[in-house]
């Protein structure tokens, strides 16, 4: 009866049965030519859909069919991002192609926009490719900005208030609007409060703009309003960067909620009235679910992010829907970033993979792990493990677990840069 | 209740065992948990980048470098920390999955 024991299940199929497990090659897709058991439409093909997307082929052995619907022609990558806002990396390095999912995998790359999803009828709508049916649909659409959060930030300010958030015509639209700014000017990098994409992104953002300008513009400054209380990611170690290299660079602001902005005088104004006036502003709204997860449905934790069963990532609210990446309520200390959308993707692949197989799905492990560079050479990371708890219902970081660097190194950086080569990789290859 | 739950236990297992055979999906399912090394490790352990790849190391070395990052004894920038959301059977597994990529 042992057999049965759930813990002894787990074991088998979530962790185990490894010694029985021989290894598959990735092109060995055995159910070419067989009939599909099934068909899963992913839409988004950022670091959380396209690691979904290839998982499934990889761990059905090319059994389940897959649809990876993107608007976007190439993968472009938001980590390192800001390396090249600094003009320590070239932009066309973060541009990937979608090739090897097509050609490798097996995988349908249809670059269109969603119009709509009938979830009843399970039939996803695009604009300019057609209908697509599907069994199990994942959801990886990022998130959306809330421009209402702030005051005057309509579609003509965006032509020069950038957020650069998402990775790409406005890394370079930015890029080049710090190489314009003469020296003595002032970047002005606004913050909103957590939850957003990425919570260490805009303390590295502000350390390399901070190194670009010590190095080309040294008379220039960069002015962070941060709306949250403190710095919310590895605050000791940018702190003591910042002290030790960007004292006379970089000034910190807690607690400044930009809630109005006036594009023309290129000022912003805090809730407590305060204004500030800046040369180049990169002012960052309030972030929530992409706006197709709310058209579909999925969208129900503060109006604002997708709640999901932790072992198989399916919507709460709508069946046979799996969400992840950044659309997701995260569970506690789960940062909303690249790497932890990869995680989903894999949970989500091992899941659905499991469910076509007629098994039971369970709860696997997740890890996370972001970088941050501090200057051109020099890098910390924070990271942590996060395991499913039975009761609670919810991945939480594993006691003892995780933490962050001793201290910016050159080491790390050099790790920071293979992170990001290897997870390309491991995301489109 | 339990009496109840393992007919329909055996039943799963039955009805999973001959879908998975004639669909050509895995009867077994590989340690799902091995892929969160993926990302920086390379997919399956494979890896020519600084952080070094994993695949087809020694299963003994592998478990036991990743013990001792576990307990701290072996000097590490982040492995240190990974290591410890591990079980010791779990790490035995990773070990396994990874020596046997090629």
């Amino acid at each position: 009866m042992n057999k049965f024991n759930p813990e002894r299940r787990r074991l088998l199929q979530g962790i185990g049965a490894s010694a029985a497990f021989a290894a598959v090659p990735g092109t060995a897709l055995a159910a070419k030519g067989k009939k599909p058991v099934g068909r899963v439409v992913v839409i988004g093909a950022g670091f959380g859909g396209a690691t979904a997307a290839k998982y499934l082929r990889k761990w059905s052995h090319g059994a389940i069919e897959v649809v990876l619907i993107e608007r976007q022609k190439e993968f472009i990558s938001c980590p390192t991002s800001n390396e090249v806002l600094a003009g320590h990396r070239k932009f066309e390095t973060t541009v990937h192609s979608y090739y090897n999912l097509k050609k490798h995998w097996g995988i349908k790359v249809v670059t269109a926009s969603v119009t709509d999803v009938d979830t009843e009828k399970r039939v996803v709508k695009t604009d300019k490719a057609g209908d697509f049916s599907y069994d199990r649909l994942v959801l990886s659409p990022g998130f959306d900005f809330n421009y209402d959060s702030i005051a005057g930030y309509d579609e003509k300010a965006r032509e020069t208030v950038l957020h650069a958030w998402k990775a790409g015509p406005q890394t370079l639209a930015l890029r080049k609007q710090l190489e314009d700014l003469p020296d003595g000017g002032t970047y002005v990098l606004s913050i909103p409060k957590a939850p957003y994409r990425c919570p260490p992104g805009p303390y590295e953002r502000a350390s390399l703009i901070a190194s670009y300008f010590k190095e080309h513009k040294p008379k220039s400054k960069v002015l962070v309003l941060d709306a949250n209380d403190k710095i919310i990611s590895k605050e000791k170690l940018f702190l003591s960067v910042w002290e030790k290299d960007y004292k006379e660079i970089i000034e910190y602001r807690p607690k400044w909620n930009v809630v109005a902005l006036d594009a023309a005088s290129r000022t912003v104004t805090s809730e407590l009235g305060e204004k500030v006036t800046g040369d180049v502003l990169n002012i960052l709204p309030q972030q929530r679910a992409a706006d197709i997860a709310r058209k579909i449905g999925v969208v129900n934790v503060n109006d604002r992010w997708a709640e999901v069963n932790w072992i198989t990532l399916e919507s709460t609210a709508v069946p046979k829907v799996h969400v992840l990446g950044d659309t997701l309520s995260a569970a506690p200390l789960m940062p909303k970033s690249g790497h932890m959308a990869n995680q989903h993707g894999k949970a989500v692949a091992a899941a659905i993979v499991e469910i076509f197989s007629g098994r039971e799905p369970q709860p696997t492990l997740m890890a996370n792990t972001c970088y941050s560079m501090v200057d051109g050479k020099r890098a910390i990371h924070v990271d942590s493990v996060h395991r499913y708890h039975p009761e609670k219902k919810v991945p939480l970081v594993v006691e003892g677990s995780g933490g962050v660097s001793k201290e910016a190194s050159v080491e790390e950086g050099i790790y920071t840069r293979a992170w990001a080569t290897t997870i390309w990789k491991d995301v489109l290859g | 209740m339990k009496i109840r739950t393992i007919p329909l236990t055996l039943a799963l297992l039955a009805s999973s065992a001959g879908l998975a055979q004639a669909s050509g999906l895995p009867q077994t399912p590989p340690p799902y948990f091995a892929a969160n090394c993926a990302n920086c490790h390379g997919t399956d352990g494979k890896s020519t980048a600084a952080i070094p790849g994993i695949a087809g190391k020694d299963k003994d070395w592998l478990e036991e470098v990743l013990k001792a990052y576990k307990q701290g004894t072996r000097p590490a920038t982040i492995m240190h920390q990974l290591a410890k959301g591990y079980t010791d059977e779990e790490i035995a597994i990773l070990a396994d999955y990874f020596s046997r990529q090629k």
